[in-house]
């Protein structure tokens, strides 16, 4: 045994990271020594199987062979039972790694590399088809790629779903004036609540994004990028730094991609830790050096962008889509799907869930099937009462919605969003009038306080709702918030005011009693 | 190139991609203002101008005229909503007309009256901010401002651009600030514009005040929809 090298691998994606991934590698290492076995650990992004992580795979014959989540006191257990040789016996093996209901029902198109490769390996990617995308890319000329682009029907991932292919073709189509200079800027300020796809993205797969910002700036003209990355996320931070700078040196990126004479540089630049930042033009005046506060539109970024040039913002999903798209081909993509929404969503389960994790799916399938399927069930075991789909400015849905598909029209004829596919679950403990005051005290820590009715809207939406929840002039009080829901919608800069009362909305609508019961801490009071 | 557009159903010649607050008040339409400040860009801050266009709610401010548009300005559901916007400045701030020194000539208090508000259906918030008093010709009475940035964009160091006020913070803890060097700095021709063009009693030129008598103010000789729309009045 001694002369072979068995491959293990252990996430060194931030999830795994706060399991304790780090120390289990080492430990493993060490114990492996100790006992003359020759491993080769590799260090790689996550499955997105986040309740078995730390999980640790090892190479066999038949494939790779799954253990999770397993801990530091796991180590000695897992080498009595020879793990290294492909013994499934131990109670922490999960078997084949690809054979995982959870893994193996997905159709994973954007996230097929993920937690598969070394994320910085260029040798890993090239492997399983990367760069291909790109290398089409460089024989046809930008409104081409463009159309591609528009044949998939990709929609904007980050949460607005504007077609990808008309911002591109509006870009593509932009003058940028004497300068000559157009932007392309990825919006990796991932804020939203239960969301981690983006994350996982650049800490797993990171040159499918280098390569997706690469073939847009060929499609629009454009030389330089830069990828808008929010603080909280220092390890996707390094692994794409790392990235960068072997594409670079490997001929990428930067002047002269693969000797075709063309130039497209990318740089990370980091945000200050603001959820209105995740919101296009906060994005572009933050990237700019000045206080993230949103510009009135239009005009669009897309035509005045970043430092006054035609700018494509897109969310890491969107770009992180175009390689396949490229490399398969546009209709290969919108074979996935329904009606609008083509292509597949890297769905987010998270909050009170059993099963938290990522599960890439086409459009279509149903809440439930997640929630129940995927997700089996709460984390606590009580009866799930709500699910907030969407992220933060979105509704809350109780069981009699969770049938709906999984479509943006669908969703939005119910009055609800996908948002970025965040998906974050309550169980039947959860007092709704609080989740509808949180969704307007987090409006008032994040709203850039540019226009009137998210500023003010926000504050007296949460005093109103603490009468409300205080038995004060309840029937007054509801009507005053329902006033003020409308003026938030309509009156606001943009979808920071404009939707947070849409959860308010929901949670009344859907949950009436939790506004009209007495507070349940209340002794003698009202 | 003139293009064709509807007001409450009546057809409006203009001209594209002009100002929809601008081509409503040539066509004797009124829509309440704060932040806007004719000949100069939108900025979209206070939402008061908010009107329905081709159904759907925008700011009038930001929407540069297109042919076929059809806006909605005078509707009740329209006409109420702008009162609770103008309310909601109200309620956040503290705007005690009889006791201000802007009080006749103050646009959020002309506005008020405008859009028939008597008082604010959202509770009173009577935050306490600090006053700005250190600048020399200048000072801020930051209880009354309404963040619509006029001074932030359009009152500029005369030599290098740079800004003159700006906003610290952000959400409701956000608060004008002024940088004295800059300030003091100012001619005071443009210490006059900057007090002038703050639409509430929150930038003050030091040294004057009450100077017109009660009844001789600007809006008591002209009211705001006047101005607005000049000559152009129903």
């Amino acid at each position: 045994m001694s002369a072979s090298v068995t491959k293990i691998y252990i996430p060194r994606d931030t999830t795994a990271l706060a399991m304790g991934a780090d120390r289990l590698a080492r430990e493993i290492a060490a114990e492996a020594a100790h006992r003359g076995e020759t491993v080769e650990i590799i260090r790689n992004g996550s499955r997105g199987l986040f309740w078995l992580e730390p999980l640790l795979e090892v190479e066999t014959r038949a494939g790779r062979i799954a253990y999770g989540p397993v801990e530091n006191k796991d180590i000695d257990s897992l080498f009595d039972q020879s793990f290294l040789l492909g013994e499934t016996s131990h109670p922490l093996c999960q078997g084949l790694t690809e054979e995982i209901p959870y893994l193996k029902k997905q159709q994973r198109l954007t996230f097929a590399r993920a937690g598969v490769t070394d994320p910085v390996s260029l040798e890993d990617y090239q492997q399983l088809d990367g760069f291909s995308g790109l290398k089409k890319a460089l024989l046809m000329d930008g409104q081409a790629i463009v159309d591609e682009v528009k044949i998939s029907g990709l929609r904007g991932r980050g949460g607005a779903a504007f077609p990808t292919g008309i911002k591109w073709q509006t870009v593509l189509n932009a003058s940028p004036g004497a300068t000559g200079q157009k932007y392309i800027v990825c919006n990796a300020d991932e804020g939203d609540s239960g969301t981690f796809a983006d994350r996982m993205v650049m800490e797993a797969d990171p040159y499918m994004l280098i390569e997706g910002m690469t073939i847009a700036g060929l499609a629009v003209g454009a030389d330089q990028g830069y990828i808008y990355l929010r603080s909280e996320y220092p390890v996707a931070h390094q692994i794409l730094n790392e990235a960068i700078a072997k594409a670079e040196t490997a001929g990428f990126l930067g002047t002269n991609i693969l000797g075709s004479g063309k130039t497209f540089n990318l740089e990370v630049r980091l945000g200050a830790k603001a959820y209105i930042c995740g919101e296009e033009t906060s994005l572009l005046e933050s990237l700019e050096g000045k206080r993230g506060m949103v510009r009135a539109k239009p005009p669009l970024p897309a035509i005045v962008g970043l430092f006054g040039q035609p700018t494509i913002v897109n969310n890491v999903l969107s770009l992180a889509a175009i390689p396949y798209i490229l490399s398969k081909g546009g209709q290969a993509y919108a074979d996935y799907g329904m009606g609008r929404s083509l292509g597949t969503l890297p769905f987010q389960l998270a909050g009170n869930i059993k099963q938290g994790g990522l599960i890439e799916l086409a459009f279509g399938v149903t809440l439930r099937e997640l929630l129940e399927e995927y997700g089996g069930g709460t984390f606590t075991g009580r009866p799930m009462r709500a699910v907030q789909v969407g992220g933060p400015l979105c509704a809350y849905l109780p069981e009699s919605q969770w049938d709906t598909p999984m479509d943006y029209e669908a969703f939005q004829a119910i009055g609800a969003g996908l948002g970025h596919g965040g998906i974050v679950v309550f169980d039947d403990t959860v007092d709704m009038s609080e989740q509808a005051r949180f969704s307007m005290e987090f409006c008032v820590a994040e709203s850039c306080g540019k226009c009137t009715p998210c500023r003010i809207g926000s504050t007296r939406g949460v005093e109103v709702i603490d009468r409300i929840r205080n038995n004060e002039n309840r029937t007054a009080n509801m009507e005053l918030l329902s006033d003020l829901c409308e003026t938030m919608i309509d009156g606001s800069l943009c979808a920071m005011g404009g939707m947070t009362p849409f959860p308010v909305q929901s949670a009344v609508k859907y949950f009436p009693d939790d506004f009209n019961q007495q507070p349940k801490n209340s002794e003698g009071g009202a | 190139m003139s293009i064709q557009i509807t007001i409450d159903g009546q057809p409006v010649a203009a001209e594209e991609g002009h100002n929809l607050v601008d081509v409503a008040a040539e066509n004797g339409v009124y829509i309440p203002t704060l932040c806007y400040l004719k000949g100069h860009p939108c900025l979209g801050t206070c939402r008061v101008c908010s009107v329905r266009v081709n159904g759907h709610v925008a700011a009038a401010c930001s929407v540069p005229v297109a042919d076929g548009m059809q806006v909605e300005v005078e509707t009740t559901e329209l006409a109420d909503m702008r009162k609770a916007l103008i309310e909601f400045l109200f309620s956040e701030g503290n705007h005690n007309c009889p006791s201000c020194e802007k009080s006749g000539r103050c646009d959020l208090q002309a506005t008020g009256y405008e859009v028939g508000m008597m008082v604010s259906r959202f509770p009173y918030r009577f935050p306490v901010r600090e006053r700005a008093v250190v600048a020399d010709h200048i000072w801020l009475e930051r209880d009354r401002c309404i963040f619509c940035q006029r001074c932030v964009e359009f009152i500029r160091d005369r030599k290098t651009d740079q800004k003159i006020f700006s906003i610290k913070g952000r959400g409701s803890t956000a608060q004008i600030e002024i940088n004295t060097e800059l300030a003091n700095a100012m001619p005071p021709e443009q210490v006059r514009e900057a007090a002038d063009i703050c639409p509430v009693g929150c930038i003050l030129e030091k040294g004057v005040g009450f100077n017109d008598p009660i009844g001789q103010r600007k809006f008591e000789i002209q009211s705001v929809r006047e101005r607005a729309l000049g000559d152009k009045k129903k």
